[in-house]
């Protein structure tokens, strides 16, 4: 009858452990937080959705994708346009359409008028999308810098598409001025409180699910794709569907920060999606860490973070500084903060102290 | 699993729930409001909205915020308004302030995203408490903004002229609206006999708007729209455009073309043997600043339709450029946009004095009829739609680098963001809902 350590209990319950840390700490915030800091944060958790499939598509599946915003952009637009049509009403255009002279509105509009609809496909339309996609190229061996130049190409031509078709698409203004989320009103701040908790519930279940895909065998799988697609080929496996379900993971995960962008933010217009944007939500994959589980979303969220207060101490300077800081990342850590996971039982190592364990134990006895 | 080890997770488990639950109820957790509540209740109140405001007026300084591209593909062109923004503070600091209070400026990038816009327009609202803020630039920025001015029920002065159909209760639009632009644009043409337009714009929704207003006003007056080419942002091969336009039998061009992409129409225009004295071409988006970067070869004696030319002769103007020449230096020429701006620091600075408070409603109930004696001449405030009242001036680009009036309105022309006053433009405003 052997009563296991706070060490122990952490290793064995880890994921347990941290969903409950991760639980108090999202209830936690409103607590503590303005309903504008919290409008922010909801903001980063966005795209912080992103970050995470983007870690599993780039750390887990060394699919560099330089356009995730596509994917962002097509949830965001299923979502921007359910809203639309649900603050204006049946028979009626928005304003920008009825200024072209269209007095009904398209096809594609009208499909994601019901909610149903519209909530399953801001997953499914850039899954489908992405798993299209993917068939196509993975199929022809395209991979590494093609993969990204092809990946960027898209999203460039997906933002001039929308700019082209600015009669149903509303063009570079994009999609504007919403009142409410599934009836609810979005200046009521009881209703911001509960699209953070959706963007934060939605982030935490995404991190379990790359969790568990990386300590299912499909994971192996991803990874030895990964690391060795000729291998994989003669034992038998499809390299390009593992690609692709990798890869329609992290589209449905971008689509889905992309439709709760739009009621955090209100507005989704092609500069949010187009190709700075995308390599943007890179960037915090980069500073966080591609490999390790959390480093996409830890480092989404402090880049987004310095980002606003850079931007809001330094408005004339804080690009150089933004610059700096990737600089400094690439050169010294380019592996990302992850890379300091070692430093803990490193330094334990040299102070000769025996006991090893994950640092998190400490916060659970707490 | 030994029952020890299982009630020991349970109890564990158990007080994080407990600790949850705790969290939970002081969190508060539930939606608010439905869209049909939020309705009914500014249905049920006066129309003046009753959102907290956390304006402090009780020191001796009072906010006002400032949202620019400072970075971005903007950048060159807002730098330019927030200068002339921090310019029109410092003067009205100099002399004692507005209501015995100095103002205190927040600064903004907007980094050239509408998102961004928004975003920092809510950090000037919500965290910043500023009583008003000015800027904005693209339509779509403004588009992006307005939601959140209207939710927080806080102030915007936009400075652009824009394509209209827009009249928000909390935003005040000091650049021109359609009919102080584009109409007087085109009456020129008509009063100088030409018939025949073609019309090239970029793909966005200034050129796309304003071609609807000059094909219908072509419609109504005897005038021909022989060709209309869009092209995408930042685009430079006019090669097939401008053959187009050569055997169209055009006889004018009305060009809201923005940025980069002039410098290619004109190089391009020059090439092909067309001459401003027989196929003028008037724009709506090249000012002094942009006359420099696009060569001033490429763009003598071609037409500009605006309502502030750096060379408009009046002491408040001369005033004007004397003292912004001074501040950022004498290579810097003024424009319509800055002077635009300019004049809405003062204006807000007028309705605020007339008012004798900060309070949002207090400043839009006294808003009717400020007036400002700006360089443009004298401007004044419409109530009603939130725009002003403006002189048009066309003018025609000098090899100084500089634009010269060649024609100008009778007087201020009272603003109409609808073109509701114009009897050919019925088609244009039906359907679009207006507040």
């Amino acid at each position: 009858m052997k009563h296991l350590t706070a060490n122990e209990f952490a290793t064995k319950y880890k994921p347990l452990v941290g969903a409950v840390i991760a639980i108090a700490l999202i209830f936690l915030a409103p607590a503590v937080m303005s309903v504008y800091s919290l409008g922010l944060l909801s903001k980063y958790l966005c795209y912080a959705m992103v970050a995470i499939g983007i870690g599993l598509a780039w750390g887990q599946g060394g699919m560099l994708t330089l356009g995730q915003g596509l994917f962002f952009g097509l949830g965001a637009y299923v979502m921007a346009i359910h809203m639309k049509l649900e603050d204006i009403g049946p028979n009626q255009v928005p304003d920008f359409m009825s200024q072209y002279g269209i007095t009904q509105v398209p096809g594609f509009w009208e499909l994601f008028r019901n909610p149903v609809i519209a909530v399953i496909g801001v997953a499914a339309v850039p899954g489908i999308v992405a798993a299209v996609l993917g068939l196509a190229v993975f199929g022809r061996g395209v991979r590494g810098a093609y993969f990204a130049i092809l990946s960027q190409a898209l999203v460039a031509a997906f933002a001039v598409l929308l700019i082209g078709q600015s009669k149903t698409t509303g063009g570079t203004n994009g999609l504007n001025d919403f009142k409410g989320f599934f009836g609810y009103d979005l200046t009521d701040p009881a209703n911001k409180r509960m699209i953070y908790y959706i963007c934060a519930f939605l982030t935490l279940a995404m991190v379990l699910i790359v969790y568990w895909i990386r300590r299912s065998f499909i994971g192996n799988l991803i990874i030895g794709v990964r690391d060795q697609e000729n291998r994989m080929k003669f034992l038998g496996y499809n390299p390009a569907s593992i690609k692709v379900f990798a890869f329609s993971v992290a589209a449905m995960f971008a689509g889905i920060g992309g439709a709760m962008f739009v009621p955090v933010v209100g507005i989704i217009s092609p500069s949010d999606i187009s190709v700075t944007p995308s390599i943007l939500m890179l960037a915090g994959v980069v500073i966080g860490g591609r490999t390790t589980l959390l480093g996409p979303l830890v480092g989404t969220l402090i880049i987004r973070f310095a980002e606003t207060q850079l931007s809001e101490a330094y408005p004339s300077a804080w690009t150089y500084l933004e610059g700096l800081i990737f600089i400094l990342v690439i050169a010294f850590v380019p592996m990302g903060l992850g890379q300091f996971k070692g430093v803990w039982p490193w330094i334990k190592e040299k102070l000769g102290i025996g006991v090893s364990g994950p640092v998190k134990a400490e916060a659970v006895k707490a | 699993m030994t029952t020890s080890r299982a009630r020991k997770i349970g109890a564990r488990l158990g007080a994080a729930a407990c600790v949850l639950a705790a969290v939970l109820s002081t969190a508060g957790c539930g939606w608010g409001r439905t869209v049909a509540e939020k309705e009914a209740a500014d249905a049920a109140s006066d129309g003046s909205t009753n959102a907290a405001s956390c304006v402090d007026t009780s020191g001796d300084t009072i906010k006002v915020g400032f949202v620019n591209s400072l970075s971005g593909t903007m950048a060159i062109s807002e730098q330019t308004v927030s200068d002339s923004l921090h310019m029109a503070v410092d003067e009205i600091n100099a002399k004692g302030g507005v209501l015995g209070k100095k103002i205190q400026v927040v600064q903004q990038d907007g980094k050239s995203e509408p998102a961004v816009f928004a975003e920092k327009a809510k950090t000037l609202i919500e965290k910043e408490c500023v009583a008003a803020v000015f800027g904005g630039w693209t339509s779509s920025s403004r588009k992006a903004m307005l939601p959140v001015f209207e939710a927080d029920n806080a102030l915007l002065f936009y400075p652009l002229q824009y394509e209209g159909m827009e009249a928000s209760p909390n935003i005040f639009y000091s650049g021109a609206a359609p009919n102080q632009q584009i109409v007087p644009a085109l009456d020129y043409l008509k009063e100088k006999g030409y018939k025949k337009l073609f019309l090239v714009g970029s793909d966005y929704v200034f050129p796309q708007t304003a071609n609807r207003v000059v094909k219908a006003y072509a419609e109504g007056n005897g005038m021909q729209v022989v060709g209309e080419e869009y092209t995408p942002m930042g685009s430079t091969d006019f090669t097939t455009i401008v053959n187009k336009l050569k055997f169209s039998g055009a006889d004018a061009v009305v060009n809201t073309l923005n940025g980069d992409s002039n410098v290619a129409f004109f190089k391009e225009y020059k090439a092909s043997g067309l001459k401003a004295d027989t196929v003028p071409v008037i724009s709506m988006s090249i000012a002094e600043e942009e006359v420099s970067a696009i060569g001033v070869d490429n763009v003598k004696d071609q037409l500009t339709a605006w309502n502030y030319y750096q060379t408009l002769d009046n002491a408040q103007n001369k005033t004007f450029v004397k003292d912004f020449k001074a501040k950022y230096g004498q290579n810097r020429p003024t424009s319509d946009p800055m002077e635009s701006a300019y004049t809405s620091v003062y204006l807000w600075k007028g309705m605020v004095e007339k008012a004798k408070s900060f309070d949002v409603d207090a400043v839009k109930k006294a808003a009717d009829g400020v007036t400002f004696d700006a360089p443009e001449g004298r401007v004044k405030v419409d109530g009603e739609n939130h725009h002003i009242y403006k002189t048009s001036y066309i003018g025609k680009i000098g090899s100084d680098k500089l634009i010269h009036t060649v024609w100008k309105s009778d007087g201020p022309i009272k603003p109409d963001p609808y073109l509701k006053t114009y009897d050919w433009a019925k088609s244009l405003s039906a359907g679009v809902e207006s507040n």
